[in-house]
Parts: C-alpha cells; sequence; structure tokens
C-alpha cells in the first residue's frame, strides 16, 4: 500500500464523527492536495458503520477501521497501541488530531513512542519549504505549524524536519468545516484490531461515565455577550446572561474570567479556549489579552463595553462603549425592548 | 502504606499578567519584567500528592523540576507547602528541549529516583500550554496515565482511582500503580504555606546557591543535612545526549512573530440613553440583531 500519506484521527462518540475531525478533514484535504498525497483517516472504537458515509464528503480516500467493543469509549493506551502500530505500516508524513482532551492525551504517547515532533494548539496549518538555520540543509514542503506561544504574545512556526509522521493538534473551531464533494467516495479498510493492540494494553478501567451534550454552543451562536475579569463576579454575569437571553445571544467568556470562577470553562473564548466569528460580538469588561483577541477577531461587528477607554481590545472594536456595564448592558436591555418589533 | 510520590513542576513565567512592558521596543520578550512562578497547575497537583501523604502515613513527597538553577525556589515553596524534598534537573546540555527531549532527560530522572508509586503534575505549564510532557513521560516510563485530573479519590491494592474532568463531563477512572496523574487547574487548590516549615527550611539552598552564600550559612548546610536541595546534570541521570536538548528535539523553531492585530475604526460612544439607544436602532436596522 502507498506510504507518505496524511492521515486524521477521528473522534468518535455515540458513533457520530465529532465536528473537530471534520474541520481537520476539510483542511487535511487541501494539504494532502498541495502535496499530491492521499487523505486517510483513521477511526478506532466500536459501532463504527456510519463513519464512511460521514467523512467521505470531506475528501477521504481511504479509511481505516479499527472495531472492537474494548475500544469504545476512548482510553489512552489501546489507541495509542493502535496508532503506533499502524503508523509503523503505513508511514505517514503528517498526522492531525483535535486538541481535545482525547487528543491532548493521545498525540503525546504516540509521538513519545514514534519518537516524531508534536505541535500543539496549532492556529494555522501550512505547507512550506525549510532551511535549518545552523546546517543550512533545505527542507521541501514540510508542514509548517503555526501556534500560539508565551501566553499567545508570540506566534511561532514549528516544523519537524527529520522525523515522521509530523504531528499536530487543533482545537475545535480553529479550522472550518466544508464538505469537499458530496458525492466524493474513498475505499474503507477494516483492520484487524488483534493485530494493533493486545491485551496488556486494556490497563485503565472506566468505572462511571457522565458526558452530556453540551447546552453551551457558542461556536455557531451568531451573537455573543461575553464577559471578562472586569465583570468583577459571578453575580455581574448574571446581567450578561439577561442580555444575551434578550438578544437570542450566548454567553462567552476570557480566560481570566473562567480562572477568576466567574463562569464555566466551556464558554472560554480564545487560543486556549474556542475560536468563534459571529456577527455580533458584545465584550463586556474584557481588556483584550492577545490570546483572547485571536479567539473572536473574525467577529463581524465588535462592540466593546470598558470602563478604560485604553482597553487593548478597543482598538479592534467597531463600537466602544466607555462605561461600567452594570448601567450599559441594562440600557442595552431596555433599548432594544424598546425598538425591536 | 507508605508511597514514593513525585511531583512534577515547573517554574515558569507569569504569562497571564503580561503588561506593557513584557515586550521590548525590538519585539522580543522582555522575561526579566515577567515574574517566575510555580506553574500553577502543579500546585494543583502537589495539594493531590498532599492529600495521598495525609492518608498514607510515612509516605515521601520528592519535588522535580527542570530548569535553571534558580527553579530551587519552588522547591524550596513546595516544601514549605509540605513537600519533603526535591531536584532541580538542570544543565546548559537540556536547553532548548521541546515536550519530547523534556520528557526524555525527566523520564531519565525519575528512573535515577527508581523507586516510585505514583507521579503527579499538573495539566500543562502555562508558559507553552501544550500538556504533552505528562503522557510522554508516562510512555516512557512504560506506565499507563491518567490526564485531566480532578480528584484522586481512592489508592489502595495497587490501584488508583481518579475522577476526570472532561471537555463535556466526567469520567472516573481505575489505573494500576505506578502511573503518571495530570492535574487539571479544576482541582482543589494548593495548601498554604505552613509557618513552621518555613521556618525550618527557608535556608535551604541547592549547590548552586550555596555557592553565593555567606561562609555562616554554608556551614549551616553542614550542619543540617536536610537544608540541602539536590542538583542534578545530564550526566547524572545518565542522558544519552543526542536526545536532550536543541540536538534532541524534533520539533524546530522556524520563526517567531510578535502577534499584530489590524486597528480598525471605531465609533466611540459614551454610556448615555441617548447613544445607547441610537446604537441600538442602529444594529436593528442593519439587521445585525433583532
Amino acid at each position: 500500500m502507498d506510504q507518505n500519506n496524511l492521515i486524521v484521527y477521528l473522534e468518535i462518540e455515540d458513533g457520530r464523527v465529532a465536528d473537530v475531525s471534520l474541520e481537520l478533514l476539510t483542511k487535511g484535504r487541501v494539504l494532502a492536495e498541495k502535496l499530491g498525497v492521499k487523505l486517510e483517516a483513521v477511526a478506532v472504537g466500536d459501532n463504527l458503520d456510519t463513519v464512511a458515509e460521514q467523512v467521505f464528503p470531506y475528501g477521504v480516500d481511504r479509511l481505516y477501521r479499527v472495531a472492537d467493543k474494548r475500544l469504545s469509549p476512548y482510553t489512552s493506551n489501546p489507541h495509542s497501541a493502535v496508532l503506533i502500530n499502524l503508523f509503523r505500516e503505513i508511514k505517514p508524513q503528517i498526522c492531525l488530531m483535535g486538541a481535545t482532551c482525547i487528543g491532548r492525551d493521545l498525540g503525546p504517547r504516540v509521538s513519545s513512542c514514534l519518537h516524531s515532533g508534536l505541535t500543539a494548539d496549532c492556529t494555522a496549518l501550512e505547507i512550506g519549504d525549510h532551511t535549518d538555520a545552523r546546517t543550512k540543509q533545505e527542507y521541501k514542503d514540510l508542514l509548517l505549524q503555526i501556534r500560539p506561544a508565551f501566553g499567545g504574545n508570540i506566534v511561532a512556526t514549528i516544523v519537524n524536519p527529520e522525523c515522521r509522521p509530523q504531528m499536530a493538534t487543533v482545537r475545535e473551531g480553529v479550522m472550518k468545516k466544508e464538505v469537499y464533494d458530496p458525492a466524493h467516495k474513498g475505499e474503507v479498510i477494516d483492520l484487524d484490531a488483534k493485530k494493533y493492540v493486545s491485551d496488556e494494553d486494556f490497563v485503565v478501567e472506566i468505572l462511571d461515565r457522565h458526558i452530556e451534550k453540551s447546552k453551551i454552543n457558542i461556536k455557531n451562536s451568531p451573537i455573543i455577550v461575553a464577559g471578562g475579569y472586569g465583570v468583577g463576579s459571578k453575580e455581574n454575569f448574571k446581567l450578561l446572561h439577561d442580555l444575551a437571553e434578550t438578544l437570542g445571544a450566548e454567553v462567552g467568556a476570557s480566560r481570566a474570567a473562567v480562572d477568576a470562577g466567574f463562569t464555566e470553562h466551556a464558554r472560554q473564548i480564545g487560543q486556549t479556549g474556542v475560536t468563534v466569528r459571529p456577527k455580533l460580538y458584545i465584550a463586556c469588561g474584557i481588556s483584550g489579552q492577545i490570546q483572547h483577541i485571536a479567539g473572536m477577531q473574525e467577529s463581524s461587528i465588535i462592540i466593546s463595553i470598558n470602563n478604560d477607554p485604553n482597553a487593548p481590545i478597543n482598538t479592534i472594536a467597531d463600537y466602544v462603549i466607555t462605561g461600567n456595564l452594570e448601567e450599559v448592558v441594562p440600557k442595552l436591555i431596555k433599548y432594544y425592548k424598546k425598538n425591536s418589533k | 502504606m507508605s508511597l514514593n510520590i513525585i511531583v512534577l513542576a515547573k517554574q515558569v513565567p507569569d504569562t497571564r499578567n503580561v503588561g506593557k512592558d513584557a515586550m521590548k521596543e525590538d519585539g522580543t520578550i522582555n522575561r526579566a519584567a515577567l515574574p517566575a512562578i510555580f506553574n500553577p497547575e502543579d500546585l494543583n497537583a502537589l495539594e493531590q500528592a498532599l492529600r495521598l501523604k495525609d492518608a498514607n502515613p510515612g509516605s515521601t513527597i520528592t519535588l522535580l523540576t527542570m530548569g535553571l538553577p534558580r527553579a530551587a525556589e519552588i522547591i524550596r515553596e513546595a516544601i514549605y507547602r509540605g513537600a519533603d524534598t526535591g531536584i532541580v534537573l538542570t544543565d546548559r546540555a537540556l536547553g532548548g528541549a521541546d515536550t519530547l527531549a523534556t520528557s526524555y532527560s525527566l523520564a531519565q530522572a525519575v528512573k535515577k529516583i527508581g523507586n516510585y508509586d505514583i507521579i503527579l503534575g499538573g495539566r500543562q505549564a502555562i508558559d507553552g500550554d501544550t500538556a504533552q510532557v505528562g503522557p510522554q513521560i508516562a510512555e516512557k516510563l512504560g506506565i499507563p496515565q491518567v490526564t485531566y485530573a480532578e480528584e484522586i479519590l481512592e489508592l489502595k491494592d495497587g490501584y488508583v482511582t481518579v475522577k476526570r474532568r472532561l471537555e463535556n463531563g466526567v469520567e472516573t477512572v481505575k489505573a494500576p500503580l505506578p502511573c503518571v496523574v495530570t492535574v487539571n487547574g479544576t482541582a482543589a487548590d494548593c495548601r498554604p504555606r505552613n509557618a513552621m516549615r518555613v521556618q525550618k527550611y527557608k535556608y535551604a539552598a541547592s549547590p548552586s546557591e550555596a555557592a553565593a552564600l555567606s561562609d555562616e550559612r554554608k556551614a549551616l548546610l553542614e550542619k543540617r543535612p536536610y537544608l540541602n536541595l539536590q542538583e542534578w546534570s545530564a550526566a547524572y541521570v545518565e542522558a544519552d545526549p543526542a536526545q536532550i536538548g536543541l540536538p534532541g528535539s524534533p520539533t524546530k523553531v522556524k520563526n517567531v512573530e510578535n502577534v499584530v492585530f489590524a486597528t480598525k475604526e471605531c465609533r466611540v460612544l459614551d454610556d448615555s440613553d441617548a447613544a445607547i439607544e441610537d446604537l441600538v436602532k442602529e444594529l436593528i436596522t442593519n439587521h445585525t440583531i433583532g
């Protein structure tokens, strides 16, 4: 079988492929075409019957399925073993995974065993050449892994010149999900799980599991009311929820607000949270650290409400309201109710 | 049952509070403007270790950190809060390491420590946010990992039961010892310093630090062996030079850029009723809201 392709690890819950995996397939398709290689995907778990029809429209040329009841739900060692053994055979040049609780658990283990470089939380992936500054050696068509570093204050481009696969994780929402061709079909290869994972790999036992479909869906909300450290308290966050309810919006938050315990992590927007592109973003008491701005700068219209007229976020805002949000937010609610039909 | 617990920790620049003076005019980072702190989630990990020690009298907690010699500061901090001892893995040859070379170096140090029951560490460090070193160390040691831990529920009969905090829920898992557990920021905060321990250990020093001390303080270190913090080199942990530092890192930094966002033209409004009503009307008219 041909080697050196680009492969995406598919995250699957209840037979459904996660959005982040479909986003990576969309990006992976573009990169694979640039390299002139196949786009592959690997599904590890149980109940994989509909995976092929879910992923082929995203341009997958070849789907590897490794099915075994014990492979679902995800546990670290068995999934790592499958990938390690499969990659030794098919030698992919690039492997992409979601920067999720699963991808960030699995990726490091696989990269450590294969001695391949792994870059976490990339915000852009490109193909490009690289010349080693010291040895002057040239490398063609490497995966350029672009990621923020140092709390988001700098952006670094990382390459893995020598080791394969070049591995990268990407957070949900950073790449856009787009169907490549609804009629596209690839081949399915069913692998015998027993050849890839041994009984000894099943060392960690899941005693109990409560996974809920998240009720919070900030990624797809057209309007977001987001709060920062400047909101001041959990109680004041209720004001934001009131405004969001009035406008039919979702509530988001900066890392500082989440770290301070004002709201839950699922609402975090930014490089270490979700990336959003709503048509309206109302930033309340958000100073605008780079790592936050990077996750919302593509919003169509940005309103910043801040009592600091020099808050950094104001430089990217369309409207700046200088004032206390305890006063401004109730006014927004009042005048929306008065003027909307 | 007494346990040998290793806590992995990192001294990091406080990237959470980056002020205007954090970047120099030439666009490079002004490290001097950022205080060096105990990585926050490593403190969460230390608390879980201390709870294990509370429940299992006679246990020892060894803090292991890789970094500059000044990282001995976080060992003292950990000892003030209840850790027993600590090791700084420090060597010029370890500089420039990516996560893979870091995990190899730390795994070598863990092997040198030898007899351990459980290894705890923070989920990730705030200067890199990669969350990779914990699982990579587990793989290098050939032991299981439990990531995103929120609470250690039980440790007995050679197994540890851990509650994990995932994106959309929680999971309780049972893993055989020894294993690596990486702890989330949502876990319990670390207990504060103990005043008695601060008194007892405030003069603890590593060999690098001791070199700069007065004769009186050096004499104190000789008189009280428990004040001597250990410093290990790459050679001491028998690290393969080809697998450490910059040469041992498969990932290379191609280039680094400052983050610059395009400034937009904006309208500045006051918080008067008239200004806000006008804005709301405008947004309704152009179908942004409503």
